[in-house]
């Protein structure tokens, strides 16, 4: 088994962009492999604009709740989502955007970040990075 | 041989882990990456990244709330 990290990340949910992307960039920094599976409401994060729009998985409150938490996450000088992605692909993590979704919700991938994606596949590109990894998460 | 060093005081959770991967990916064989920082588990958890990378861990020291941490590439 490769030493590597696969993750799906399905959920557009704020806090969980946060887990998938820290899990990924540690697994690089440590020394593994990473790709990153973009799908369904997680694609959405990947269009222009997108990255850091997503809502809290619990406790949005129309907004407030995720207000809070950012505040608190400013104070406690978390760094941002977009300084995670980029810190990923320069660390030689793989961004894959699924092509299915991108279909189904009439997303172009003019539309997308295509200065960081470096795949636009299916479940058969997920499979094969995932049958090579010894870590593999759906987010 | 150079001596590179990475200033992740005040920094959180990944920072310092992962900008210690990224001096170290830069530096040529025989280079000191230095890292000092405050977040308390990557004191442990960038030790444990280098060894699993395999490479020597030189120093690990704790100043008040700073620590420094040296490896050699």
């Amino acid at each position: 088994m490769a030493d590597k990290a696969t993750i799906v990340v399905q959920s557009g949910d704020f806090d969980k962009l946060y887990s998938a992307l820290i899990i990924a960039n540690g697994a690089l920094a440590m020394g593994m492999d990473a790709s990153m599976f973009f799908t369904f409401w997680g694609l959405q994060r990947l269009k222009k604009g997108q990255l850091e729009k997503g809502q809290l998985s619990k406790m949005h409150f129309l907004g407030l709740g995720k207000w809070m938490v950012q505040r608190r996450m400013k104070k406690a000088n978390v760094v941002s989502l977009e300084q995670m992605l980029t810190d990923f692909v320069e660390l030689g993590g793989k961004l894959m955007a699924c092509d299915m979704t991108m279909e189904i919700m009439g997303i172009r991938k003019e539309d997308l970040r295509e200065d960081l994606i470096s795949d636009y596949c299916a479940v058969g590109s997920y499979i094969q990075e995932a049958r090579e990894s010894s870590i593999t998460l759906f987010i | 041989m150079a001596e590179i060093k990475v200033d992740c005081v005040g920094q959180n959770c990944p920072v310092p882990l992962v900008e210690t991967r990224k001096a170290l990916r830069k530096a040529a064989a025989g280079d000191i990456v230095e890292v000092t920082g405050t977040h308390p588990s990557s004191k442990k958890e960038i030790p444990m990244a280098a060894r699993a990378m395999g490479l020597e861990v030189l120093d690990v020291a704790q100043e008040g709330d700073r620590w420094r941490i040296r490896i050699k590439r």
